[in-house]
């Protein structure tokens, strides 16, 4: 049998496409082709594969190899393609049986002593090579946790090429697939969250408004502005957020740990990512790191926020078009990259937490300490633009921290307790806007206010004359009502009372003419 | 020609004094005059040095100046050489009274009673407050407020006084028809409105220069007839307007404020060594026997009756004065819940009894 053929597959952006991996060993001149609209690294992949097979212990006849790999129109990267690649042409020189390679899917990048070494994107592969109908898939034996978390599909981890044909050639598949399904227990590993890294809120002492803004901001996914003078315990706070966040469930979980699988930032004990991301970035950040980017689009930090908090610290100090990115994903919660080759589509659905002083020096409005000029004050503010303010529903201050505080014996309340209050919130969104498609208060959008977020007599009044004595605007109006809202379904309360209205003026996000002296 | 064209030549040359001009001009007769003057006649300008010679003779050679005179006109400001009938009379009672007055709307008026707001630019909500507070009493009992229209106390007397629907008078370093600062160009037009007036010593054109400054602030407290320090640091330059005050002879008082206070340290000094201390308006208008019979005039608001509010918003009003306090240092000393203050700030607000300064920081209104 000279001619061979072998499945693998190629990512691209998250997305996956099966490839097969074709080879053909004729008598001729030895020469060694690859063919297939192949990139550098996969061209590379013949020098690496044959020296592989040699020092597998196989001998590599001189013949003339042809490999191609197909669909030729598809632009073929990474270097995944080294093991299908030895595999096809063990396969065609007999070394394989042909059957074995029936619903079979390799992947795998090779050493040139044929060790196999690990790749990333191994757990979207194998969703794909499930859907296809695949029985089998053979993976890095680092990637086997991670591809194991696929229900229903065979995943064997291998450490060397010669591993790989044994588990090929072998007759009763069924041996080898000892404790390789860690399947069952997944839903347990769910459940069983590490976190004791993350800090509680019971270890901050005083910051009872900006626990309290957080606690409305999770609940009802809205995003939250923290602003207070330096070290009065802003990122302290934001860290400490993921211990409220509602646990993740499966669905969510696999698509969090598809991204992170994408990028090759998965644990190898523990593949699965069963807390919710908390991703913060430096005011460095260019917009190709933030939103996701590269000739072949990688997702970026808002895909790896997603599910969770993307914690944006010193918002002043990121560049202006870095923020202005984020205006479209926070509204569609998606961001679409295109490029020559095709649109790339990651998800993006993340809570925005931003820290910021509230001037350069960061005392204002104790003018006793101030040093900037309200010119200084204005131009610091002004690096915020207008409509990315437009998308924070909440906004605190954080305040400086006082010797009582730091002093005081007593504990605050813990992170678990705030917890829950949150789970039962989202609770009830889920009940409200089931079959809507809306996930949480924070995605009403004006039309739907009227629906869900009705106000009686009395609540209008209150709207009415915060209208007129604080200067609102219909922007904010919104944003009021729909944080009202969550507060009321934090309070377990079906209707928007004028203590929720209250406090969720309290919080609203300041007016640039407030700044203004 | 317009012989004001060439009391506008004369008055916009630099580097010879005010004093100078006045008496070139006194012996020459008129402007017109010293602009045609000959180089032995001006050699006989005993008080005049060399410099100052060349620099009148470099002057004279200069056209254009009748276009910017009419240019100037257009732009609705009038010249006012010490000469006129109209040059406030108060201000020719100082040694350095400016050559000519560039205006742009009107004059203060002569016999009325004319107080200048002055202060930091940098200033606490205190010192606004009772800039706005005075100047608005002072100005409905007719008292007309004089001030540099600076970013904080003088923007706020302005402000109060248009509050007391009365007029008031924006001294300016720079030329009458740029507003600085810019932010303030609101405040500039209803000044206008309200029939008060802008104005300079400058040339129109000239950009807000450190170095005019100082030689406003004698002009502020030369046309007014006492000055009222709102609140001054150690080294602010209201203290300047201060000195010069004393050296015209008017009355001077200051707004005490927190011992602590560095931004009322100067006026607390000053009360330390004789200024008048501000009390309150009223007890101002008694003094200077005006009656308070301006419907606009009144109690001030200062604290609002405390009886119609809730226990639980006393308490937490009863926090708030008149520096700015965060919500969270209000949760630590009423006790109450997070949740249950901010609604309580929020009520208070609306019910006009404070005032959000910053995010989350409150003052009482």
């Amino acid at each position: 049998m000279s001619f061979s053929t072998v499945l693998s597959a190629s990512i691209e952006g998250l997305s996956v496409e099966l490839v097969r991996v074709e080879a053909d060993v004729s008598n001729g001149l030895p020469v060694f082709h690859m063919v297939g609209y192949l990139s550098s690294e996969v061209k590379e992949a013949g020098e690496r594969v044959r020296t592989a097979i040699r020092n597998s212990g196989f001998d590599y006849p001189p013949k003339r190899t042809v490999v191609n790999l197909s669909p030729a129109t598809l632009r073929k990267r990474g270097a995944s393609f080294d093991l299908p690649i030895a595999a096809a042409i063990l396969t065609s020189l007999g070394k394989i049986s042909m059957e074995a390679m029936h619903g079979c899917l390799l992947i795998g990048e090779l050493g040139l002593d044929g060790t196999v070494r690990k790749i990333p994107g191994v757990l979207p592969v194998v969703m794909e090579a499930k859907r296809n109908g695949i029985t089998r898939c053979i993976v890095p034996k680092e990637n086997q946790a991670e591809g194991a978390l696929v229900e229903g599909i065979r995943v064997i981890g291998v450490r060397r090429l010669s591993e790989a044909i044994e588990v090929l050639n072998q007759k009763q598949i069924s041996n080898v697939n000892e404790g390789i399904d860690s399947r069952g227990s997944i839903g347990a590993q769910i459940k069983n969250r590490s976190g004791d890294n993350i800090p509680d809120f019971a270890d901050i002492r005083g910051q009872e408004n900006v626990k309290r803004a957080a606690e409305i901001a999770v609940a009802g996914r809205h995003n939250l502005l923290l602003i207070g003078p330096p070290g009065s315990g802003k990122s302290m706070t934001a860290r400490c957020i993921p211990g409220i966040l509602p646990p993740l469930d499966l669905e969510e979980s696999l698509e969090i740990t598809k991204i992170y699988s994408v990028m090759g930032m998965l644990n190898e004990e523990e593949p699965l990512i069963r807390e919710r991301p908390f991703r913060e970035v430096h005011h460095t950040a260019t917009r190709a790191a933030l939103i996701g980017g590269g000739a072949v689009p990688h997702p970026g930090e808002i895909s790896l926020a997603h599910g969770g908090v993307l914690f944006l610290d010193e918002l002043p100090e990121f560049k202006k078009s870095v923020l202005e990115v984020l205006r479209q994903p926070l509204e569609k919660h998606s961001i679409l990259i295109s490029r020559v080759y095709g649109n790339y589509s990651f998800p993006a659905d993340f809570i925005l937490v931003g820290a910021m002083n509230p001037c350069p020096c960061g005392c204002f409005p104790d003018m006793e300490k101030c040093t900037c000029t309200p010119t200084q004050i204005q131009t610091y503010l002004s690096r915020i633009s207008r409509p990315f303010l437009d998308r924070m529903d909440l906004c605190v201050e954080a305040a400086r921290v006082k010797y009582e505080d730091l002093t005081d014996e007593s504990r605050a309340e813990c992170s678990a307790e705030i917890r829950k209050r949150v789970c039962s919130a989202r609770t009830i969104q889920k009940e409200r806007y089931r079959g809507t498609g809306i996930t949480g208060n924070a995605m009403l959008a004006a039309g739907d206010l009227k629906h869900y977020c009705e106000l009686g007599p009395a609540e209008n009044r209150l709207m009415e004359q915060a209208f007129s004595v604080m200067g609102l605007t219909a922007r904010t109006y919104h944003r009021i009502i729909k944080t009202a809202r969550t507060i009321a379904d934090l309070d377990g309360t079906d209707r928007i009372c004028e203590r929720h209205l209250q406090e969720a003026i309290g919080y609203r996000v300041v007016d640039e003419k407030y700044w203004r002296r | 020609m317009d012989a004001m064209a060439y009391e506008y030549w004369l008055a916009g040359i630099r580097g010879v004094s005010a004093g100078k001009k006045c008496l070139l001009c006194r012996r020459m007769k008129s402007a017109e005059a010293v602009y045609y003057i000959e180089e032995t006649r001006l050699n006989e300008m005993e008080f005049l040095n060399e410099r100052e010679r060349n620099t009148i003779m470099q002057a004279g050679k200069e056209q254009g100046f009748e276009e910017a005179y009419a240019n100037m006109c257009e732009k609705g400001i009038r010249l006012i050489p010490w000469h006129a009938r109209e040059y406030p009379q108060r201000l020719l009672k100082i040694t350095d009274y400016p050559y000519a007055l560039y205006v742009k709307g009107s004059l203060p008026e002569e016999g009325r009673r004319a107080a200048a707001v002055v202060g930091a630019r940098r200033c606490t909500p205190y010192g606004e407050k009772y800039a706005v507070e005075f100047a608005r009493a002072l100005a409905a009992c007719g008292v007309e407020i004089i001030s540099g229209m600076a970013r904080g106390i003088d923007g706020m007397g302005h402000r109060g006084a248009l509050m007391g629907k009365g007029r008031t008078y924006a001294v300016l370093g720079c030329g009458a028809d740029i507003c600085y600062p810019r932010e303030h160009i609101g405040l500039y037009v209803d000044i206008l409105e309200q029939g008060g007036g802008i104005l300079s010593e400058q040339p129109p054109g000239t950009p807000p220069l450190a170095q005019n400054f100082p030689a406003r602030n004698r002009m502020i407290s030369g046309l007014s007839d006492a000055v009222l320090v709102m609140e001054a640091g150690q080294k602010s330059g209201s203290l300047i307007t201060v000195d010069m005050a004393l050296e015209q002879g008017k009355d001077v008082y200051a707004l005490p404020g927190p011992v602590n206070s560095e931004l009322s340290n100067g006026c607390n000094r000053l009360i330390r060594q004789g200024a008048g201390i501000l009390l309150s308006p009223d007890q101002l208008l008694e003094e200077w026997e005006l009656a308070a019979d301006s419907p606009l005039h009144g109690v001030p608001e200062d604290w609002k009756n405390e009886k119609m509010l809730e226990t639980a918003e006393k308490l937490v009003y009863s926090c708030l004065g008149l520096y700015p306090k965060g919500a969270d240092w209000i949760v630590a000393e009423t006790r109450l819940e997070a949740r249950t203050v901010m609604e309580l700030l929020v009520s208070l607000q609306l019910k006009g009894y404070i005032r959000e300064v910053a995010k989350n920081q409150y003052i009482r209104s």
